[in-house]
């Protein structure tokens, strides 16, 4: 019955994330950027933006300027974040499918990976006593701001539950996603009874659900933001979008 | 000394009020304290001038929802920038209009909300469903109010979108809320006046063509006496090699004419066959302000107008800063293709890089010596700065109009180094709010640059700042006093020109000609003409 449940659910999580996600950017794809808005300095050419882009999102360049707190405890929190999510690759894939040197790597993180959950619990800890403590980021916080922290801790710390609290037999879980991976529709194999786990899974549930419609899309939204992603070379290209080509043909301009 | 000793002496010192504040030093947050300044609304032949209703429509909010919905549709930056923030409170502290107020909705990302707040109401499922989570709102009288008066409180000069991770951009928030308010019929008294003068005469000040004519011709007589040598400011010239379009305080407010005869002289020395035009004389663009792609477009084509109509083959715009934002920027693709002028040259050209080529090409000759009362600074316009270039390295915007300053001064210093380049401090009028009944927060805005400034005068015997933007002069002409400066502290890069500069056929009975004192009636006519 849970196990039932669980896998509806995810099901049901990963179209709307996967779909979600992708129509989101369909539509930042398709609104035009009429004007060339890039903050200056910026790169004359488009492997200079490219560069721009990787320092953006890579080494939180902008934010490194701007405040040294957020970014240590966001950058750790979101490295931490990503090599959590390498290491989960492992039960979700059958290692017979993934070639040799990949299934390597995913091993060799996996000691790392133990680590870095602490640190994205940390940084995200950092960011929740920031959100509470400095009167100007409090101000402009909303409950969801604070959930959703919140919800990631929580996120974390049911992961450490069940990797030392009340261990989890991990090799059930493993079984259980890569029989909903490959489709065995109705044959399920059966989740473990673990409250963390329930608990685990419940919360990883809720991020896939509300991230396309939440301040989440910062993730996709980075890429599509003109004052980083434009190269700066306006006298030289026009950038006309089609709603303003419309204007073009009226009798105004000589 | 111990700590405390040096505590003791620090106290002593700000009781004596001699240690000097930080530039960027955080303020007491002080919540509403700028909530009710309310710049003058547009009369309804303002708002019909620029084609929006006269007065608040019946259905605003209605409007108002349908337009969130089509600028979304039209500007990816509208549509990302609102989705995209995740409050980290980077910008908060960075922009200084909160710097100045400790009003919190003066932080950039505030400032944001107050729009995102709305869009989340109308057009995002959580803020449907549940409002109260995702700090959402409906659109009400008191909110159209409160976007009124704090999208007025905002220069647009970007300084937020340097620091964000995201480089969330609140001008581009600022210009789309002011867009939305004139679509409702409650648009600004300042801005739309100001550019249905430049669609029905031509330039922000509304001088007509005899007028101009009449100016130059006073300014030449001026410049004879000066010099001794008859320096030509052409206006309407056909078949002028170079239309050089300027910013109309150029035409009558100080210190900028003395930045126009500084281009005058150049030019006059180069011996460039160049040319104003009645047409378009004004650089500035107000469309910008109030995110007007139509009359942005509209205020640009004059350019183009005038370029075809006059047969020349460049286009050089004299010192503004929002002016070569939209120059710069936008004009090509708001009144382009160029292909009618010389490809040699880019379309438009700053006075800046124009005066640097020639130095760089040993063309120029000046006398140093002749600015050596001052000592300068550079107040980087943000417009500038943030969202242009000069020459073709990234930072020539930086480089090129600082080279200029020191190949015609001995004596320069720049201010702090996070008050300056990118993250320079705006001035405080840019934007569209350089007008009387916002004084208030202009005098406050400026704390930050002031605070600069005063910094290297006490440390650095600074006694001059220069700028590149007709705004920016104006602002400080009127707010370097009530910061104890002398109101003609400010300087235009090239009246510093003009001082210094050689003139080849200048009479030889003279040893190069003393430069005027700058002239004392640095006043403007009336609020209303501050135009920027
Ligand atoms: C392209 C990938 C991503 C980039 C470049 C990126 C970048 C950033 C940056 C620069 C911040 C602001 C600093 C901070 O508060 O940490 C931030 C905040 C945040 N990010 Fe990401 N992020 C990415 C992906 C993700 C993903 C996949 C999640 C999913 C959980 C996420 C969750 C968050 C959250 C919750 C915050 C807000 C933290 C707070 O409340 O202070 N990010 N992100
Ligand atoms: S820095 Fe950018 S993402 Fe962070 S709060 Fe400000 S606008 Fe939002
Ligand atoms: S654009 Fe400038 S004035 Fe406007 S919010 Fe940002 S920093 Fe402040
Ligand atoms: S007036 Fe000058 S300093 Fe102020 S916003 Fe414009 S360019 Fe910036």
């Amino acid at each position: 019955m849970l196990t039932t449940i669980y896998a509806l659910a995810f099901y049901f999580a990963t179209i709307l994330l996967v779909v979600g996600i992708a129509y989101r950017i369909y539509e930042y794809a398709k609104v035009p950027a009429p004007l060339n808005i890039a903050t200056t300095p910026a790169p004359t050419t488009v492997s200079g933006v490219w560069y721009r882009m990787f320092r953006e999102v890579a080494l939180f360049e902008s934010l490194f300027k701007a405040n040294k707190w957020i970014w240590i405890f966001g950058y750790l929190f979101h490295v931490g974040l990503l090599l959590v999510l390498i290491r989960h690759i492992r039960y979700f894939v059958d290692p017979r499918y993934v070639p040799d040197l990949i299934w390597l790597g995913i091993t060799y993180i996996q000691p790392i990976g133990k680590y870095a959950g602490f640190a994205m619990v940390f940084g995200l800890a950092g960011l929740a006593i920031r959100r509470i403590v400095v009167n100007r980021v409090r101000y402009i916080s909303s409950p969801s701001d604070h959930l959703m922290l919140l919800l990631l801790i929580l996120i974390g710390v049911s992961g450490f539950m069940m990797q030392y609290v009340d261990r989890t037999d991990i090799v059930s879980v493993k079984n259980f996603f890569l029989s909903l991976a490959y489709l065995n529709m109705f044959d399920w194999q059966p989740l473990p009874d673990s409250l963390p786990l329930m608990v685990h899974l419940t919360l990883v549930l809720t991020l896939m659900i509300i991230f396309p419609y939440s301040k989440l899309l910062h993730a996709p939204g980075i890429f599509f933001s003109p004052t980083r992603n434009q190269v700066d070379n306006p006298r030289e290209k026009r950038r006309l979008a089609p709603w303003a080509k419309a204007l073009e043909s009226g009798s105004d301009k000589k | 000394m111990s700590e405390l000793d040096k505590s003791e002496l620090d106290e002593v010192n700000s009781d004596a009020d001699t240690a000097l504040p930080d530039p960027l030093e955080m303020p007491e947050m002080v919540p509403d304290a700028m909530k009710d300044l309310h710049s003058f609304e547009a009369a309804p032949k303002h708002q019909t001038d620029l084609g929006f209703p006269g007065e608040l429509v019946d259905d605003w909010q209605d409007v108002a929802i349908a337009k969130i919905g089509d600028l979304r549709q039209k500007y990816r930056s509208f549509r990302v920038y609102l989705d995209s923030c995740v409050k980290c409170g980077a910008c908060t502290d960075k922009c200084h209009y909160y710097l100045g107020t400790g009003d919190p909705k003066n932080m950039p990302v505030a400032r944001q909300d107050l729009l995102r707040s709305v869009y989340r109401r109308y057009y995002t499922i959580p803020g449907k469903i549940a409002p109260w989570l995702v700090g959402a709102r409906d659109l009400t009288e008191d909110v159209l109010n409160e976007w009124y008066n704090y999208y007025h409180q905002c220069s647009q000069c970007r300084r937020c979108s340097v620091y964000c991770p995201y480089g969330i951009d609140t001008a581009e928030i600022s210009m789309a809320a002011r867009e939305i308010m004139d679509s409702v019929g409650k648009g600004q008294k300042y801005c739309n006046e100001i550019i249905a003068k430049v669609h029905s005469i031509g330039n922000n000040l509304g001088m007509p063509a005899k007028a101009i004519k009449a100016t130059m011709v006073d300014f030449e007589e001026e410049l004879e006496e000066e010099t001794g040598i008859n320096i030509k400011l052409p206006v309407d010239k056909k078949g002028a090699d170079v239309l050089l379009v300027t910013p109309s305080a150029d035409f009558f407010a100080e210190p900028h004419i003395d930045g126009l005869f500084g281009y005058a002289k150049v030019f006059h020395e180069l011996g460039i066959d160049w040319t104003l035009s009645t047409t378009a004389s004004e650089a500035g663009n107000f469309g910008m302000f109030i995110g007007s792609y139509d009359n942005m477009r509209k205020v640009s084509l004059r350019i183009r107008e005038a370029a075809l109509e006059l047969g020349v083959k460049r286009i050089i715009f004299g010192e503004c800063g929002h002016a070569w934002r939209v120059g710069y920027a936008f004009l090509n693709t708001l009144a382009g293709p160029w292909d009618f002028l010389d490809p040699k040259y880019p379309v438009p050209q700053h006075i800046c890089e124009f005066t640097f080529d020639a130095i760089n090409d040993g063309k120029l000759k000046f006398d140093k010596t002749k600015n050596d009362h001052m000592t300068l600074t550079f107040h980087d316009s943000c417009n500038v700065a943030r969202a242009t270039r000069m020459g073709d390295k990234p930072g020539g915007q930086f480089e090129i109009p600082r080279a200029v300053i020191k190949a015609v001064c001995n004596n320069y210093h720049d201010m702090d180094e996070d008050t300056i380049k990118e993250g320079t401090v705006c001035c405080g009028g840019g934007g569209g709010i350089l007008t009387d009944d916002l004084m208030d927060i202009r005098v406050k805005g400026a704390q930050p640059r002031m605070r600069a400034l005063r910094k290297v005068t006490e440390e650095h015997g600074v006694t001059n700042l220069a700028a590149i933007c007709a705004i920016c002069k104006s602002q400080f002409a009127k707010v370097l006093p009530k910061y104890d400066f002398d109101m003609e502290a400010i300087q235009s890069v090239h009246q510093l020109v003009s001082n210094a500069i050689i003139m080849s056929d200048a009479p030889k009975e003279e040893e190069a000609p003393a430069p005027e004192a700058p002239a004392t009636n640095g006043d403007e006519p009336s609020a209303s003409s501050e135009t920027g």
